[in-house]
């Protein structure tokens, strides 16, 4: 992490943050991961909306919903809440 | 105020996510879908002001922020002085024609610490000058982000570590302040509660904040697995059981007047659906020193607290 960060002398004033967090990667905290049966999903989207993380992403190009497992920490929320049961919590 | 915002759940998740992933809340964290939920209704350029608290110190980690929109940090009881303050400069560079908006939102987000016991003397201050900014309550009832401390928002006989449960106290022995009637004293046009389990409630409500001619309130629950002692995945089952049993209700107020929303007015309209306070209580580690017989009058106190309440608001609503 020290590599890049910048030295006191380039620091920008009052220390304002630099890299978008996108470059910090959750997906590692927990030990489970979410997958979903695509038959049954019917695409309600609940999953996107009660992510903490935004790791449920609407694809509107393929018309579908992706996991992002590189944010996901595995809190199981989806799983819990899928109204058609169709997210499975798993071991990763 | 006449409301014409609609919109599809695909359209919401279609709009940008302006919270970023790669935050650092807790797994399952209730703060972070009410601050996503939240930030998909903005309808322009926005600014968003913090002040200390969970979601400042996990959002803007140095070097990285997740902050898509521009956002100020500032300190723990300036949360709507802060909001208040850019308003005015926004309002100061319209006058000398340097703006090239038509129009800036300015939010305001605050935990429950930030605007019950440190914040709201900022908070009454702003409100009663009438800036025109929005002001949202994530509220997770204690001091989380230093380690689950009592805070003015923490319900009576919830532990935390500076009210333990033991031999003397049943955790802490007050209820809870009553921060949004408190604000709807001030006569704003637009206080409400909402949820994040029911989402479109919430956004549409975040929309009417936004659109609100002056300052605006929204008090949002936002359960927190570390601090109520539960597991991580039922944090929308918890948030959706407090709207159930009526311990925090669903209402908005617009222009001094009290309207019940949704899925309250159902509770209000078919009081069978009400449930008891247990089923909220037993759910969560913080109340389990109340299912004991040294403990067990406090749950009754509870459900009285809840019930008086709500038989209030009910009268406030007229139903």
């Amino acid at each position: 992490m020290s590599s890049y960060e910048k030295g006191w002398k380039e620091v920008s004033i009052a220390g304002v943050c630099w890299l978008p967090s996108t470059k910090y990667l959750t997906g590692d905290w927990s030990p489970y991961k979410p997958v979903r049966d695509k038959a049954k999903c019917n695409k309600c989207l609940l999953c996107h909306m009660y992510c903490p993380d935004g790791a449920v992403i609407w694809n509107s190009k393929a018309e579908d919903i992706e996991f992002n497992y590189n944010f996901c920490k595995g809190c199981g929320i989806c799983a819990n809440e899928c109204p058609q049961g169709a997210i499975e919590i798993i071991l990763k | 105020m006449s409301f014409t915002w609609k919109f599809t759940a695909r359209e919401i998740a279609e709009k940008p996510e302006l919270l970023a992933p790669g935050h650092r809340m807790c797994s399952g964290c209730g703060a972070a879908i009410v601050h996503r939920l939240v930030l998909k209704a903005v309808r322009g350029p926005t600014i968003v002001t913090h002040p200390t608290g969970c979601v400042e110190v996990t959002t803007a980690i140095y070097p990285y922020t997740s902050w898509r929109v521009p956002w100020v940090h500032t300190a723990f009881e300036t949360a709507a002085a802060n909001a208040a303050g850019i308003e005015a400069a926004f309002k100061a560079l319209r006058r000398r024609g340097r703006l090239k908006y038509d129009h800036v939102d300015v939010m305001a987000f605050a935990g429950d610490g930030g605007t019950y016991d440190i914040g709201i003397q900022a908070l009454s201050g702003a409100l009663e000058r009438g800036h025109d900014f929005l002001y949202v309550l994530y509220d997770n009832e204690a001091y989380m982000n230093t380690g689950i401390q009592r805070s003015g928002g923490t319900p009576l006989g919830a532990w935390t570590t500076t009210t333990p449960a033991g031999t003397k106290i049943p955790g802490k022995p007050e209820p809870r302040k009553p921060i949004e009637d408190i604000v709807v004293a001030h006569g704003v046009p637009y206080v409400a509660t909402a949820s994040p389990a029911h989402w479109m409630d919430l956004v549409v409500k975040a929309r009417k904040g936004l659109e609100a001619k002056g300052p605006a309130f929204l008090h949002v629950i936002a359960p927190c697995p570390r601090g109520w002692r539960y597991e991580s995945s039922k944090t929308i089952e918890l948030s959706r059981l407090a709207v159930e049993t009526c311990v925090f209700p669903l209402w908005e107020c617009v222009d001094g007047e009290h309207k019940l929303s949704a899925p309250s007015k159902a509770i209000a309209l078919k009081p069978d659906l009400k449930k008891p306070v247990v089923e909220y209580l037993k759910a969560q580690g913080r109340f389990s020193h109340l299912f004991t017989p040294e403990f067990e009058r406090v749950i009754d106190e509870i459900q009285r607290v809840v019930d008086k309440r709500w038989y209030l608001l009910l009268k406030k609503c007229s139903v």
